[in-house]
């Protein structure tokens, strides 16, 4: 066949403009890193370290401790993962393993509209229903605290971690679902000790993606944490209020004088942010990677 | 003594017709070769004997198929139970992606055995009449996946030993293994039949001659596919087959 030069013109435009969108993609991330860096670094100059990572963050004294928000993320993302966890993966295997197909057929797209609820929606909704559950259920004084928030980010994340999660037993091959079948074990024996377990570096990336998504959530955390800057140390840390970095970004970013010592702060809090997601990231990708490697399981 | 009789067996996927009234009985405690031309049926009769085919939508299965003088399809056959009296093992060895251990000891556990020492005695057992013991006993908490596939084939036939069954299926064991191999599942095979009844797919015709007691051939024609043309010892079919078809086939006429 000969291509006629039309042709071979129009190709060559539409692969410049792949490449072109391709490299500002990059271009792009590394700008908006630089950028972070260039406004966040100031801080770790200008601000002592003992006070940076102190306990208390009370910028109108000078106080610019992030310890309190990074542990207050950390809290809310590790509670919600831990409710997330088993009910995405059980949402999965229900959806790939046990329900008839036409079931699938309607809980596949159900569950990724639940993954374009706006985080707002998802705030209002936590602040006016979910919160007065809460406080009403464990006795605190508002419901406005990390467990709620909690809970809210658990559903956020869960699409995430159940489309992923589907995925990894979806990769699982039949030849196992048959061997365990054939040595008599049950659908669930089956499923519990073969096909889960088949799937589990799989399964640990839902959650690390999942994880990804919810540390960085800002809007609906910010409406019904509470948003007070105190460590979250002690038994009742979950019922009592809690700020993260990224609603104490959101909240403060908005008032602060340009190229002042708390704007630079602000940025710091972006960048310990950035590098927590970029390192859970990484993992994630690494046990994809390895997953890849070693030619489909494990 | 029959281990497993069927009486006018039939197969069908969906609408194809894959196995036309098959009648054979299989003797227990001896080693069944089942040979043919690909596609003939042979995986499809050897998966209706412990009921895999069920895992497949839309197949159906006509006749009956007695093991103990019990019709495995009737009603109240309890499926889990057969497949535990029935084991299998596959064309392409597939360990589960655990350690050594953790595959003998998967159906021991299934079973609701948890004690660790019964649990190690049960796959030393295992490995032993696998003739794999030697082997692996040095690190039995390596992974499965990292033996050689010969190893991984011996495995599986250790993994299925252990939940002790009456019947060992064996769909193509050694089409996947080097002749060494291939010889090493042989005489494991030989050894097994002291105490297990075994039936073996195999498109090797040495391999049936070899290590098999009886033979039965299958064959399709244009409208039947699946059809049981001879059945005997397999001294018998080698050498003064009743069937010309069977006759043409080992001599490697067609096929
Ligand atoms: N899952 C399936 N769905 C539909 N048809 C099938 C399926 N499996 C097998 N068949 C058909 O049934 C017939 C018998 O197949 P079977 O796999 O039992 O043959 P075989 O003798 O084991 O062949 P081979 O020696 O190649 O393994 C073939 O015509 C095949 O196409
Ligand atoms: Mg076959």
């Amino acid at each position: 066949m000969r291509q006629t030069p039309r042709v071979r013109w129009g190709e060559f435009a539409i692969e410049s403009l792949i490449r072109v969108i391709g490299f500002s993609t990059v271009g792009f991330v590394i700008i908006i890193f630089l950028f972070l860096l260039r406004e966040g670094l100031p801080a770790f100059a200008q601000i002592n370290l003992d006070n940076l990572f102190g306990t208390r963050w009370y910028p109108t004294f000078g106080l610019f401790g992030t310890l309190p928000l990074v542990l207050g993320s950390a809290l809310i993302t590790i509670t919600a993962i831990v409710i997330a966890l088993p009910l995405g993966v059980a949402t999965a295997v229900f959806v790939r393993e046990v329900a008839p197909n036409w079931a699938r057929e309607i809980l596949k797209p159900m569950i990724e509209v639940l993954a374009g609820i706006p985080s707002v929606v998802l705030g209002f909704f936590g602040m006016t229903l979910v919160a007065p559950i809460v406080r009403e259920t464990f006795g605190a004084p508002t419901g406005l605290v990390a467990f709620t928030g909690a809970l809210i980010l658990a559903y956020m994340s869960l699409p995430t971690i159940i489309s992923v999660a589907e995925d990894a037993l979806d990769a699982v091959p039949k030849l196992y679902r048959d061997a365990g079948l054939a040595m008599g074990a049950t659908q669930w024996q089956t499923i519990w000790r073969v096909v889960v377990p088949a799937a589990r570096s799989g399964i640990l990336t839902a959650v690390m993606l999942g994880m990804g998504r919810a540390i960085g959530e800002t809007m609906a955390v910010m409406m019904v944490t509470g948003n007070a800057a105190r460590m979250p140390l002690g038994l009742d840390a979950l019922f009592r209020p809690v700020r993260t970095m990224t609603a104490t970004i959101a909240a403060e970013m908005g008032e602060v004088a340009h190229g002042s010592v708390h704007y630079h702060a602000l940025f710091a809090i972006g960048i310990i942010l950035f590098v927590i997601t970029f390192l859970i990231n990484l993992a994630a990708a690494s046990t994809m990677f390895r997953k890849r490697r070693r030619g489909g399981l494990r | 003594m029959d281990k497993i009789r069927t009486e006018h067996l039939y197969f069908y996927y969906g609408r194809k017709q894959a196995l036309w009234d098959i009648n054979i009985a299989i003797p227990e405690r001896r080693i069944t070769a089942l040979i043919g031309p690909s596609g003939c049926g042979k995986s499809t009769f050897l998966r209706c004997l412990n009921r895999m085919n069920d895992t497949i939508p839309r197949t159906r299965a006509e006749g009956r198929v007695y093991l103990d003088g019990q019709d495995i399809y009737s009603p109240d056959t309890n499926v889990v139970e057969l497949r535990r009296r029935v084991g299998m093992v596959f064309q392409r060895p597939n360990p589960f992606p655990a350690s050594v251990f953790d595959n003998v000891a998967f159906g021991p556990r299934v079973l609701g055995l948890y004690s660790r020492a019964e649990l190690a005695d049960v796959v030393e057992e295992s490995l032993r009449s696998a003739g794999l013991w030697d082997e692996v006993k040095d690190n039995l908490r390596q992974d499965a996946l990292s033996l050689s596939l010969g190893q991984q084939q011996r495995l599986c036939i250790a993994r299925v030993v252990a939940v002790k069954p009456e019947v060992i299926l064996m769909d193509e064991p050694c089409s996947a293994l080097d002749p060494i191999a291939t010889l090493k599942i042989e005489d494991l095979m030989r050894a097994l039949s002291k105490e297990y009844t075994i039936v073996i797919v195999t498109h090797n015709m040495q391999q049936a001659a070899r290590a098999s007691d009886f033979t039965a051939f299958m064959l399709s024609d244009a409208e039947r596919t699946g059809q049981l043309i001879e059945f005997g010892p397999t001294a018998d079919v080698f050498t003064r087959p009743r069937d010309k078809r069977t006759e043409d086939y080992i001599t490697g006429r067609f096929g």
